[in-house]
């Protein structure tokens, strides 16, 4: 045990992975660098470094670099994980889904199904996602929603370091097809992370704080927030519960349920835009299961509806700050 | 590879049976027993199985739209596969996947495809499969020529050769894509694409199972051996429209007759064999004979079939959730 | 403010049970202090009068913070306050050698298995010293109360068992004489040839059979709810320990360790969650759960033969104890000493840390 960081926490599950099981590949944009390049050899290890030390330890037959062609290497990735491999595979940031999402959606989500059960397809596909990097519209966008949307794949959201680890690893030994969304301001956090492999299992939400007034459902780099603020708040007398569901698809309903049975008021916070995203969907599942407990309206913290934009004045407005989380707590608790 | 006796019977009778079988759909659609869409090979035949004859076991293949015939060429199992595309729950796939989406995994056909150039990618993981494992198979992405036209399709060709692949596209270059040309819609050559990307590119008439088979030969031992990666334009025809109800107003008048009469696959083939004297005309007869014996009975069990119940449509949607 | 256990920090202040004047024993208690994991007592090290309650209820202070000032009533206010000020002038640099100086844990190579322990305590001090064995699904931890108050005059090593804690998670020989031979191997790893053995649970049936299979490495032995005197065990909790994969599940579970069930707190839950989670740890637990307690007995009883060993021998156990009855505290020799603790469940060493360190303190002292 010791401390660790985000992009550490995620490094050390790939090589322990790829140690247990040889048929685990990872493969992207300059997961090693400098491919054909005059210069060092696994010159970048991935484009902020998560995949450094991997091609060393086990080849360019296992640490593949791909042409800038999303299609074609999600693709490969999807067909290698149905026909033996267990790749995963980065899209190095989830806005590039645009180009290969046809690769991920139509066929990895769906051969299990159209196949009558008979595909098995271990695909992870790694990707950074969120704002925060002052990296503009097309390479800060919180898109798991489009991914929770689709039957046939699976979404986790990792918070925190010890969270990725275990998250990954289970990603990769799961038989399904896994998007594991890194944040990409959250690799230099730390905190204690086990040497040794673990698990966290899917679909098993984690309460990172306890409380009685209100129930606080936050993903990803929101965790981070909401547990910020609840630490503030509970000094004011508001306790709260946070609820990290971990993984968007399969999702925990039922602790959320429950929670919100206790506390009777609800603040999901996303960091994805408004529309059909994850604060609509369970504000809509408390709603429906559990609107008699409710005490107070349902309030959402999220982005506005408008593109990421790149001035730092404006990217700090467009972000769910902890500010805005703790305004909606107050509301929902009267207080 | 020399092909003997038995390998011309298998091969005759493979393609008889893909002919069989989607003439019979189509009738079986006219008359109303057969749900969606449905897209026929009749008239490729000499593609798909010249092709496969060169594959085994390790091999894999990603189909088309038009995947019967590859279906079919690799293996699968006739009256499953007629079962699937009536919709039930003893198909191919449970009824779950239908004409579009047939697939059968254990014999390395990685399914027909619902979207045009989806297959090339895949075939390029299922040829990193090979290759990591060091299994010795190769993959062949099957595209049309409107596939052919798809990024998927052109990066494929890009990753194929820098990562030195065993895949081989063959593009079955049927004249349309849909309804439009493909002496419009195709620009350059499909031979020097492949020639671009830096792979050799063979050009064959896709109405001759010789040709197509020796094209095929060529480019497996290329992949087996390790020189990565080559593709295939064949040159063929189609005797429906793109799929079953298509009126196909934008052929010439006469034209699908004209090839009927006189560029067929199984006539040609049959002419050769027996001119050479390496098959029986009696012979081939009684293939036909069994042959439509077989699809007599595909479409009764098919017609007879029970469809999945309610309970089907919850499963099979991951491993575990 | 104590550290109870590697990871403590600091801690908050619950609860003053006495006020500023009161007179006070060695041993009576002061006030509770809560820290993430566990909530415990802290007991009065001197006899005197409680001059000074140093901080107030509610109040979070750094390990090795003063919380009281005990001197006799002819010492002047003046010179309390003097002190006072001088502490806290003193503290921090005090608490940075302190760190600096904590000791940490480390692997050994116990026969080919590695073991976590964590020693305690000036190696000098003593020819035999005190080895601290935990329980089925514990860790060296769970004598956070015990260890750091005995290593104030003894050498005390706490190790992690096959399977369990930081130690190697094969326990493939998950039986009684693998665990025993995994134990007197780190005692030769250390180079230790007696040594007061002290066992908790399945940790006490190790060190029992280890005590009777190699008599001269026990100097004494201490059994502290201890598997290995009867045949009862409850499998509901063995095997919901086993099965809980989820914080609330296991809470449930857990809280039949303790007579008070709200010192379960979230983070001895997560705690275990993370160690269940290792991969092995699932494996090495249904090993030594098979071996030790197939059919839901117990496989081992030996105490019908504590009367072989000369070393003294003593029984502890909690009197609400849900996992294993305290009856069985009664099913050995009449040479041995049992103490039965009200107010305690199977933790006794916990949730009665004050006086299960006296009895072996007092049994190590002969």
């Amino acid at each position: 045990m010791s401390k660790k960081s985000y992009r550490q926490a995620i490094n050390e599950a790939l090589a322990q992975e790829m140690r247990r099981d040889p048929t685990v590949i990872v493969m992207g944009e300059d997961n090693a660098g400098g491919m054909g390049a005059p210069g060092e050899d696994d010159a970048w290890g991935g484009v902020l470094g998560v995949t450094k030390g991997l091609m060393p330890e086990f080849g360019r037959e296992r640490v593949l670099d791909t042409p800038i062609s999303e299609s074609a290497f999600i693709g490969a990735a999807v067909g290698a994980a149905a026909t033996g491999l267990r790749p995963v595979a980065e899209l190095m940031f989830v806005d590039f889904l645009g180009v290969c999402f046809d690769q991920i959606f139509n066929q990895a989500g769906k051969f299990k199904y159209m196949f009558g059960g008979k595909a098995v397809t271990p695909l992870v596909v790694r990707t950074m996602y969120g704002a925060g990097f002052r990296a503009a519209s097309q390479h800060s966008q919180c898109l798991y929603p489009i991914f929770t949307h689709i039957p046939g794949l699976k979404v986790v959201i990792p918070s925190s370091p010890y969270e990725a680890k275990g998250l990954l690893i289970q990603s990769i030994r799961d038989d399904d097809p896994v998007i594991f969304l890194e944040h990409k301001v959250l690799y230099d956090d730390e905190e204690e992370v086990p040497d040794e492999p673990y698990t966290i299992p899917f679909g098993e939400a984690n309460l990172t704080r306890e409380g009685e007034d209100v129930t606080i459902v936050a993903f990803g780099r929101m965790v981070k927030f909401a547990n910020e603020v609840a630490d503030k708040l509970e000094k004011d007398g508001i306790s709260c519960t946070v609820v990290d569901p971990r993984t968007t698809s399969p999702l925990d309903t039922d602790t959320i349920l429950e929670s919100v049975e206790e506390t009777g008021r609800l603040v999901v916070v996303d960091e994805a835009n408004p529309r059909c995203n994850m604060a609509t969907d369970i504000s809509a599942l408390v709603a429906q299961e559990a609107f008699g407990a409710l005490k107070a309206p349902i309030k959402m913290v999220t982005p506005p509806h408008t593109p990421v934009p790149f001035a730092p004045q404006l990217e700090d407005l467009y972000i769910p700050s902890p500010e805005k989380i703790e305004a909606a707590v107050r509301a929902v608790a009267g207080a | 590879m020399q092909l003997n006796r038995d390998d011309l019977l298998k091969a005759y009778r493979d393609m008889r049976t893909i002919r069989a079988f989607e003439d019979r759909v189509h009738d079986e659609f006219a008359k109303g027993g057969i749900p969606g869409f449905v897209h026929l090979y009749a008239g490729e035949e000499a593609s798909g199985v010249g092709v496969c004859m060169n594959l085994d076991d390790r091999d894999k293949i990603a189909s088309t739209h038009r995947g019967h015939g590859h279906c079919i060429a690799k293996g699968c199992d006739a009256k499953a596969m007629m079962k699937e595309i009536y919709g039930k729950r003893d198909g191919l796939c449970g009824g779950k996947g239908g004409s579009m989406h047939i697939a059968d995994l254990s014999r390395g056909m990685m399914g027909a495809n619902g979207i045009v150039g989806g297959g090339p990618p895949l075939i390029c993981g299922a040829a990193l499969t090979a290759k990591t494992l060091k299994t010795g198979g190769v993959a062949v992405a099957f595209v049309g020529d409107g596939g052919s036209n798809q990024g998927t399709t052109l990066e494929s060709y890009n990753l194929a050769r820098v990562w030195n692949l065993p895949v081989i596209f063959v593009v079955e270059d049927n004249g349309y894509a849909e309804s439009t040309a493909s002496a419009w819609s195709v620009g350059g050559s499909q031979k020097k694409r492949a020639e671009a990307f830096g792979m050799p590119g063979l050009e064959v008439d896709g109405h001759d199972f010789f040709a197509v088979n020796e094209a095929a030969r060529q480019a497996v031992e290329w992949a087996r051996g390790g020189d990565g990666p080559s593709l295939i334009h064949v040159r063929l025809d189609r005797h429906y429209g793109h799929f079953e109800g298509d009126a196909m107003t934008y052929r010439a008048d006469g034209e699908v007759e004209k090839l009927r009469a006189e560029r067929d696959a199984l006539n040609i083939f049959r002419a050769k064999v027996v001119q050479a004297h390496l098959l029986e005309s009696s012979q081939l007869d009684a293939i036909d004979a069994e042959v439509a014996a077989i699809i007599d009975e595909a479409v009764a069990e098919a017609e007879d079939a029970s469809p999945p119940g309610e309970v089907d449509l919850l499963t099979d949607v991951y491993v575990s959730y | 403010m104590p550290k109870w256990g590697l990871a403590m920090s600091e801690g908050t202040v619950v609860a003053w049970y006495l006020g500023e004047g009161a007179e006070v024993a060695k041993g009576d208690d002061l006030l509770d202090i809560e820290t993430t994991k566990i909530t415990n007592v802290v007991e009065s090290p001197h006899t005197g009068m409680l001059r000074r309650q140093a901080a107030p209820e509610g109040a979070t202070l750094p390990v090795g913070a003063l919380l009281a000032v005990l001197a006799g009533p002819e010492v002047s206010d003046a010179e309390i306050d003097a002190f006072m000020a001088e502490f806290n002038a003193n503290f921090e640099v005090e608490a940075a050698a302190a760190e600096a100086a904590a000791p940490e844990p480390e692997t050994r190579d116990a026969g080919g298995v590695a073991i976590n322990l964590l020693a305690m305590g000036d190696k000098t001090q003593d020819t035999a010293p005190i080895i601290l064995v935990h329980g089925f699904g514990g860790d060296l931890n769970n004598w956070m109360f015990n260890q750091p108050m005995l290593a104030e005059r003894h050498r005390v090593i706490a190790l992690d068992l096959p399977g369990h804690g930081r130690s190697a998670k094969d326990a493939s020989a998950g039986d009684m004489a693998a665990l025993s031979a995994t134990l007197l191997a780190s005692l030769d790893a250390l180079d230790i040839g007696a040594a007061h053995l002290a066992g908790h649970s399945l940790g006490g049936a190790v060190a029992m059979q280890t005590a009777l299979d190699q008599p001269a490495r026990a100097a004494s032995l201490t059994l502290v709810a201890s598997a290995g005197l009867g045949r009862d065990i409850n499998m509901d909790y063995i095997e919901g320990f086993q099965r809980a994969g989820r914080r609330k599940d296991l809470k449930q579970v857990l809280q039949a360790l303790f007579a008070d069930a709200s010192l379960v707190s979230r983070d001895m839950v997560d705690d275990i969650l993370k160690f269940k989670r290792l991969d092995g740890v699932e494996q090495a637990l249904a090993t030594i759960a098979d071996g030790a307690f197939a059919g839901g007995r117990q496989a081992s009883v030996l105490g019908h033969r504590l009367h072989e060993l000369e070393a003294p021998v003593q029984v502890i156990w909690g009197a609400d104890d849900q996992v294993i009855p305290a009856a069985h505290a009664r099913e050995v020799p009449a040479t041995v000493k049992v103490h039965i603790l009200d107010g305690a469940g199977h933790m006794v060493h916990m949730e009665k840390a004050g006086e299960v360190n006296a009895l072996i303190e007092a049994i190590v002292a002969g």
